[in-house]
């Protein structure tokens, strides 16, 4: 019981990281595709202004699921960490490169060295979505088991990579489509429609790479395609899709601002379409929710712990994002600095 | 590095595992007291600031704001590499115990969570949130990283003195009980000596930042209060410190005796044991060098020369950190306890002339010390890791899981390969921090000689005029060059 609570969190929260922290690859891949110094300057400024007071607490929720994992289902953790060790380790080196990209361009001056700093942001903000993707569809393949060693088998297959392809393309698509609605809460009409149209473009693409990843998925992931495109799991995966359709229609009518919620739903759905699937297995079909579950004492208190962060850090994610989306929250300007 | 000496049955990647793991934590490390005490110490400058309308006092907090944006951003990602080495390098200890310990783990996440939320609203509220309502939003800053230093500390120091569970038949570990397991002997005397080396830490880096400015002339009061503050900080917790100090290692020698017979080379169990200050231990048991005082190691460790002290011949050279690590650990002790008492010596003069003149020591060799004791300290912080780290080798949980038994079972050229790129992209990284940091004091300095600072060191024209507080200029449609301060370099 408190074993499925602690597992159903842990989905929520990989959700959360897909979507709080989609938001912010996109970002990057969007920068990544916007051209030269000059014709890329006005989408550049964009995202680093819409970026920058959120991106450390979305990274956050990695952390949590990591935690989520060892504490509540540590064997789940030992084997995921074992058996796909190469994207994991290439995941946590993008998240290095990208961070530090990112922080380290804003107070740069010099042209160089913002391309630099911009270079190591953009194309990890690319790799690191493909190799967390890709973890995921390593362990729904069913290639890996407890006692699995690292091994390319496990991860550079058909499922791993369109699986890393989805995540690319919806972190695209949920980039693109927050950038669309940041362009006019920043006032920056000349980008609202460059976003909407990459946001069209990104929600296609996941459209199709998702399509053919659960088309090609049949012989070589059997369990979760057949979840797939069965019960719980396909009509997560429909509403996924409706809310992609929707989000394609909000973001250029009049009440853009609800695309935000829509993209978010198409990608938390995925997710949910993917955990609803693969249940009862955390890696299928070898390692279940209750036989990976770790003791029950720290499991309740792992609930315990995460009732009472919720009521202090629901009030500040809250506030944060409110002032976020009021536009209270800007950067310290150099003469802020230097007078 | 820690060469570490291979035993027989060790794996091949147990030693680039180990390098990885040592090289990414020293790093983060760097970060950790500023991460842990800057937002406090800033928070003091504001509330001065906001008290006394002291425009220069908000002036540094604002810029010490911008620096704890950068290099909070870099502490964050060092840390998520912290967080997947405990599944890439070391499955097997997060496998069996990772529900008995874990937990740490997880009310530092939250804490964690909560510090990442609050320092975004106070880093980017200080230019249109009400100047109370920003002050207030920032005061449960510490307390998250305390938090947050809880969960961290619960969890190191389990592995230190693992409790709160037993062992079934295949060795595995039942009945877990939480509070045993977070709240274990070593917890208290680390937690209280790791917060508080992370303020004193904070405020002599902080402050040495100034006082080298203050040797090269700048003797303004933006530069009298940049120091002050972080170094009156620190300077009232050295002499806690020392108190903390010596509970901490007398909690060792209590609780880990073998730890303890290696950070002071104690080879035969035996009462009058003598204290070396350096020195090499042999493999025979014998040490090489040094400085060897008679009685003192007993005396400090049960207060009487009469006090019976383990050695670590009492246990199978298996079960004990080598020779090796025995004098790294010993070294990095002795550094540590020397390094702090030097800053015991340097807040006591301190204190003396604020006593006797209510003002800074005039003799610029006090300035120099004041200038080191940043890097001095950041040494210390890094002593007093290996001294805990290395000298609870061989064990990853102590006395209950082998550091060879946790590895991963991926391959040494694997790893080795990580490594290297780790290496690079590190240095890579916090060679950029660095450099932004200076480039961005740098700017300020111009910008302060531009704008020239008054007599009384207050700068020219009234701050509050334009920033951060005051009417501004609409951000809608700004330009991307349109934040460019009048003055700076354009």
């Amino acid at each position: 019981m408190t074993a499925n609570v602690v597992a159903w969190i842990l989905l929520l929260v990989i959700a959360a990281y897909a979507c709080g922290g989609g938001v912010d690859y996109g970002a990057g891949f969007w920068d990544l595709c916007a051209g030269g110094a000059a014709r890329g300057k006005r989408p550049r400024w964009l995202i680093d202004h819409a970026m920058a007071p959120v991106w450390e607490v979305n990274n956050v929720w990695l952390i949590f699921v990591l935690v989520l994992m060892w504490t509540g289902f540590p064997e789940f953790f030992q084997t995921v960490f074992t058996a796909l060790w190469l994207p994991l380790a290439l995941a946590a080196v993008g998240m290095v490169l990208r961070g530090a990209g990112f922080a380290l361009r804003k107070p740069t001056r010099n042209l160089a060295g913002r391309r630099i700093y911009g270079a190591a942001f953009a194309v990890s903000s690319l790799l690191t979505p493909f190799f967390l993707g890709a973890v995921i569809g390593g362990v729904a393949s069913g290639r890996v088991a407890p006692g699995t060693v690292a091994s390319a088998h496990a991860w550079a297959n058909t499922t791993s990579v369109m699986a890393g392809l989805v995540a690319v393309a919806a972190t695209a698509f949920l980039g693109a489509v927050f950038l669309s609605v940041d362009a006019r809460r920043f006032g920056a009409t000349d980008l609202i429609g460059y976003f909407r149209l990459r946001a069209r473009i990104a929600g296609f693409a996941l459209l199709v790479v998702g399509v053919i990843g659960v088309t090609l998925t049949d012989p070589q992931a059997a369990y979760v395609h057949h979840g797939l495109t069965h019960g719980a799991g396909l009509a997560a995966l429909l509403a996924a899709v409706a809310a992609l359709v929707l989000t394609t229609w909000l973001v250029s009518g009049p009440a853009s601002g609800w695309a935000r919620y829509s993209s978010v739903a198409t990608v938390a759905l995925l997710v949910a379409a993917w955990g609803l699937a693969q249940r009862p297995y955390l890696v299928p079909t070898s390692l279940t929710v209750q036989e990976a579950a770790g003791a029950s004492e720290p499991l309740h208190w792992m609930l315990f712990v995460t009732a009472v962060a919720l009521v202090l850090i629901g009030p500040a994610l809250v506030l944060l994002y409110r002032l976020d989306t009021r536009g209270v929250l800007e950067p310290l300007t150099e003469e802020d600095v230097a007078e | 590095m820690i060469p570490v000496h291979l035993l027989a049955d060790a794996p091949a990647q147990l030693l680039p595992a180990r390098e990885l793991m040592a090289f990414t934590l020293a790093m983060h490390i760097t970060l950790v007291p500023l991460g842990v005490a800057l937002p406090f110490i800033t928070l003091v400058m504001h509330h001065r600031g906001l008290r006394k309308s002291d425009p220069v006092a908000l002036l540094l907090a604002r810029r010490w704001s911008a620096v704890m944006a950068v290099q909070f951003a870099v502490g964050i990602i060092t840390g998520t590499v912290l967080s997947f080495e405990f599944g890439l390098l070391w499955p097997g200890m997060m496998g069996r115990w990772g529900d008995v310990f874990g937990l740490g783990f997880g009310i530092e996440a939250w804490a964690f969570f909560l510090e990442a939320i609050l320092i975004a609203i106070y880093l980017y509220g200080w230019r249109r949130l009400p100047p109370k309502t920003h002050f207030w939003l920032g005061v449960p800053l510490p307390l998250a990283a305390l938090m947050g230093a809880f969960g961290i500390i619960a969890a190191n120091s389990w592995m230190n003195t693992p409790r709160g569970f037993t062992l079934d038949g295949n060795g595995r570990p039942v009945d877990v009980t939480v509070q045993q397991a977070i709240f274990t002997p070593m917890f208290g005397p680390q937690y209280w000596h790791f917060v508080v080396a992370m303020f004193i830490t904070a405020g002599y880096v902080v402050a040495g930042v100034y006082a080298v400015g203050w040797l090269r002339g700048r003797r303004d009061r933006y530069h009298r209060l940049g120091f002050t503050v972080p170094f009156t900080v620190a300077a009232i917790l050295t002499p806690v410190q020392f108190v903390l100090g010596d509970n901490i290692a007398r909690q060792v020698f209590l609780k880990q005796p073998i730890k303890f017979a290696a950070l002071e080379l104690v080879w035969e169990t035996d009462t009058h044991v003598p204290e070396y200050l350096f020195g090499r231990l042999q493999e025979d048991g014998t040490v090489k060098g040094g400085i060897k005082i008679p009685q003192l190691d007993s005396i400090l460790a049960g207060k009487s020369p009469d006090t019976k002290v383990t050695g670590l011949s009492s246990v199978p050279a298996s079960d004990r950190p080598t020779a090796t690590q025995a004098t790294i650990a010993h070294w990095a002790f002795d550094i540590m306890a020397l390094v702090g008492t030097a800053l015991i010596l340097l807040a006591l003069w301190y204190a003396w002339c604020w006593w006797r003149h209510r003002d800074l020591p005039k003799s610029p060799w006090f300035f120099r010390c004041a200038a080191v004791s940043g890097v001095a300290s950041v040494v210390t912080v890094e002593c007093g890791w290996i001294s805990t780290e290395v000298g609870r080798q061989p064990w990853i949980v102590y006395e209950n899981m082998r550091v060879s038994e946790a590895v991963t079972p991926t391959g040494a050229s694997a790893l080795w390969a990580v490594f290297g790129l780790v290496v690079v992209v590190y240095l890579l990284v916090f060679g950029s921090l660095l450099g932004v940091v200076l480039k961005m004091s740098g700017r300020w300095r111009l910008a302060d000689a531009a704008s020239g600072p008054g007599p009384a060191g207050e700068p020219a024209d009234d701050p509050e005029a334009d920033t951060p507080y005051g009417p501004r200029p609409e951000p809608a449609g700004a330009a991307p060059g349109d934040h460019r301060a009048p003055g700076s370099e354009q």
